[in-house]
């Protein structure tokens, strides 16, 4: 045992010494390095791909907003955070919450009042909230289910909201990845600079 | 294009992608391991250290210096949370209060990245990528140090040296984990990740709310988070976050940076014990039962069962509309068998049995393909009591990979498979037996309610760090007794798997009869995948029946 207390020692010296090294490396050099990299290279990414609207920022194409107290605008998915970007989560409610059971037949009820469709219609999208609480997309039918409702409130053909929201749609990548959507976020900023 | 195809096709490319990395980069780690020289970065970082690189460990100096490194590693993280509004980049958050710090500290030591935190709301941009970021490396490199040094109790005969715990440790960083996380960091940036050193960028929406965006060194942290199996967020969200995982493209790349090293160590372990098919039978172990949990839980979630769930027409609660079902599945399935513990969607809204497969997914012990380093050892200790179980039934000697089984090595791998269970069994009861502890419950007075506890003390018996994030863990109860069973469930295989490397390495190995066991064929895998199930099954049966099958059966 005397031997080995001094060699247990010295690898605690050896342990801090490492420690120092590898911080400087990994978590100094390494992470500025990157960030330099990155904002020369990908500027607008590294930034949050934030986008404008009459020269304003007005969003970052990302990340959801709370558009509830514009009926003239596409709506976004229930959120669990209304879309605090501050403080993303999800509602973590299981999958037989009673709460969230009851939440579910009050939004189905509040969608197909605002849309004018029957509550059956309305996808499950609609109803739920996302893991982020940040989702900027909704499935294409929740869209096409708020297409009347916006060129009603604007005082647009329903052909021109449509093709905005296929022009906002994003299929699967390459194909088969992911789930088809429509960007909620740029689908309204381009509502928006029409006016 | 229909649903099912779109998603065995994006399978399919994930396969297909470490397919094409397994050999070059597994051929490549093989010689990373046993070269002997050193790189001119490795050389000033030794003379710094004083470090004989040329000086192997027996198995106790190999075990006392990851213990030590660790050790300081814990002390050092703890001291720049409790620390943070003295340093730099903090964006005015206070310093981190003792029992959160301490599990945290011991969460990302152990590789474990439980956090009972909220990112945004705790840490400051200094302590997320110069304390956290960096055990992101280390507790990645240290895990697979030790499985290096069990390939070299395998591969090396009469001799009582494992090879040296920091040249293992300083290659695994620089050679391996450093290039990989430059590169990747920029993939992600390109597919949208941010990396800046902003507090954050307030915008005014179309109906004039006010939104104040995160910044965040995010991309260089994410990477390093899916390649080293780590798993903490930048973001709560973590990887349902925008800005960490903002597109399917991303997805799939982290998906597949998770699973990189795992993967292919199987065939840097194969070339180092001189016989690629024994890697090839490991990883078929490994693939067999990754793919039949991915297929569980995707019929699950797309199945959608719960009256919640059958209420909104889809299991799309806390999952994002650019993932879907089969995306979050398939991450779900991928986080939970490494030992990653990420999530790009909220595993607590999980259907009852979808939910249920990430459970048990990780009470497999994580060997499917577990964590970089822990995943591989953990399979070869199973190995070792599947080989010692067919010796029993069959009546042949017991050897594996030309070692002999003997009384001192079963010793040790039955400690090794009691260790993780008795935590997180002894910890879940104890949790459950206290009305202070249960008030943490969010999905209240039900089965899921125990499930909630039952993942927490799963993930961090077995450091993945994913949770069913409804339980409220921030309590001085769950932050010390998950903190301690993280540590243990870390530290004791370890110290285990470096004995058992240090006692097969002094044998002599045994030539290869008649009687010996092949372990590189069909049977032996399907044997092994069958030890696998039925020692996890028979040790959590119990458990499972009180949480998910009950609510979903």
């Amino acid at each position: 045992m005397s031997s080995r207390l001094p060699a247990t020692f010295r690898q605690f010296g050896v342990a801090t010494r490492a420690i120092a090294i590898f911080t400087l490396a990994l978590g100094v050099i390494y992470p500025l390095a990157m960030t330099g990299a990155a904002q020369v290279l990908f500027h607008d990414n590294a930034n949050g791909s934030v986008i404008q609207v009459d020269g304003k920022d007005v969003a970052s194409d990302l990340i959801g907003q709370d558009y509830s107290k514009d009926p003239s605008l596409f709506q976004t998915r229930p959120s669990a955070v209304d879309y605090d970007a501050a403080g993303s989560a999800a509602s973590q409610y299981g999958p037989n919450n009673k709460e969230l059971e009851d939440l579910i037949a009050k939004r189905r009820a509040a969608v197909a009042k605002l849309e004018g469709v029957d509550p059956s219609q309305v996808p499950a999208d609609a109803l739920t909230a996302s893991g982020s609480g940040l989702d900027p997309a909704i499935s294409p039918a929740y869209a096409a289910l708020q297409v009347n409702r916006v060129a009603r409130e604007r005082g647009l053909d329903v052909a021109k909201v449509q093709q905005l929201v296929k022009e906002n749609t994003q299929g699967r990548t390459l194909g088969f990845l992911g789930e088809p959507r429509v960007n909620v976020v740029t689908l309204n900023a381009d509502l928006a600079a029409m006016n | 294009m229909s649903d099912t195809a779109a998603g065995l096709l994006q399978v399919g490319l994930l396969v297909a992608l470490l397919a094409a990395v397994y050999r070059p980069l597994g051929g490549y780690m093989a010689r990373v391991y046993t070269s002997d020289k050193d790189a001119r970065i490795e050389r000033g970082t030794y003379k710094l250290l004083g470090v004989d690189s040329k000086a192997d460990q027996t198995w106790a100096t190999y075990a006392r210096s990851v213990l030590a490194f660790s050790a300081v590693s814990l002390i050092v993280l703890y001291l720049v949370q409790r620390l943070q509004s003295h340093l730099p980049l903090s964006l005015g958050l206070p310093n981190v209060e003792q029992g959160l710090a301490f599990n945290t500290a011991a969460s990302f030591v152990s590789n474990t990245n439980w956090q009972s935190y909220s990112p945004e709301a705790t840490m400051g941009h200094l302590v997320q990528f110069a304390g956290l970021a960096v055990q992101n490396f280390l507790s990645a490199a240290a895990g697979i140090t030790v499985a290096i040094a069990l390939i070299r109790g395998f591969a090396r005969s009469k001799t009582d040296r494992l090879g040296n715990f920091w040249v293992d440790l300083t290659r695994t960083v620089f050679r391996v984990l450093l290039p990989i996380a430059v590169l990747g960091t920029l993939v992600l940036v390109a597919m949208g990740v941010v990396q800046n050193l902003s507090g954050g960028h307030e915008v005014t929406s179309l109906v004039g709310q006010t939104q104040h965006l995160p910044g965040g060194p995010v991309a260089s942290q994410e990477v390093i988070k899916e390649l080293g199996t780590n798993g903490g967020g930048f973001y709560n969200a973590n990887s349902g976050h925008p800005f960490e995982n903002p597109n399917p493209l991303s997805n799939l790349f982290e998906i597949f940076l998770l699973l990189l090293i795992p993967v292919s160590l199987t065939r840097t372990f194969g070339l180092m014990v001189k016989d690629k098919r024994q890697g090839y039978a490991i990883l078929g172990v490994m693939g067999t039962l990754w793919a039949a949990f991915t297929f569980a839980a995707t019929l699950f979630e797309n199945q959608g069962a719960g009256t919640a769930t059958q209420a909104a027409g889809a299991a799309m609660e806390g999952k994002e509309t650019r993932f879907g079902e089969w995306a979050s599945a398939l991450f779900a399935t991928s986080t939970t068998g490494t030992s990653t513990g990420a999530v790009n969607s909220a595993h607590d809204s999980f259907t009852p049995l979808g939910g249920g497969t990430a459970l048990f997914h990780m009470m497999l012990g994580e060997v499917s393909p577990g964590g970089t380093g822990t995943g591989l050892y953990g399979m070869l200790v199973l190995a070792v009591l599947a080989v010692f179980v067919a010796g029993l039934m069959v009546g042949r000697t017991p050897e594996y990979l030309k070692k002999k089984i003997t009384a001192r090595e079963m010793k040790l791998v039955s400690l090794y498979i009691l260790s993780t269970p008795s935590l997180v069994l002894a910890g879940s009861a104890i949790a459950m037996g206290l009305a202070g502890a249960r008030a943490s419950i969010f999905n209240a007075d039900s089965p899921h309610g125990f499930s909630e506890v039952l993942y927490a003390f799963t993930s961090a018996g077995n450091n993945n760090g994913s949770a069913f994030g409804g339980l409220s863990a921030n309590t001085p109860f769950f932050n010390t007794t998950l903190g301690l069973v993280m540590l243990l469930g870390r530290f004791v295989p370890i110290v285990i798997v470096l004995a058992l490397a240090g006692s097969f390495a002094r044998q002599q190995p045994v030539p290869v009869n008649e009687g010996t066991l092949p372990t590189h064929k069909a049977l032996f895998v399907a044997m092994l995948v069958g030890v696998v199930l039925i020692v996890t099954g028979l040790t959590y049966f119990p458990v499972l029946t009180l949480g998910p099958l009950a609510e979903g059966l």
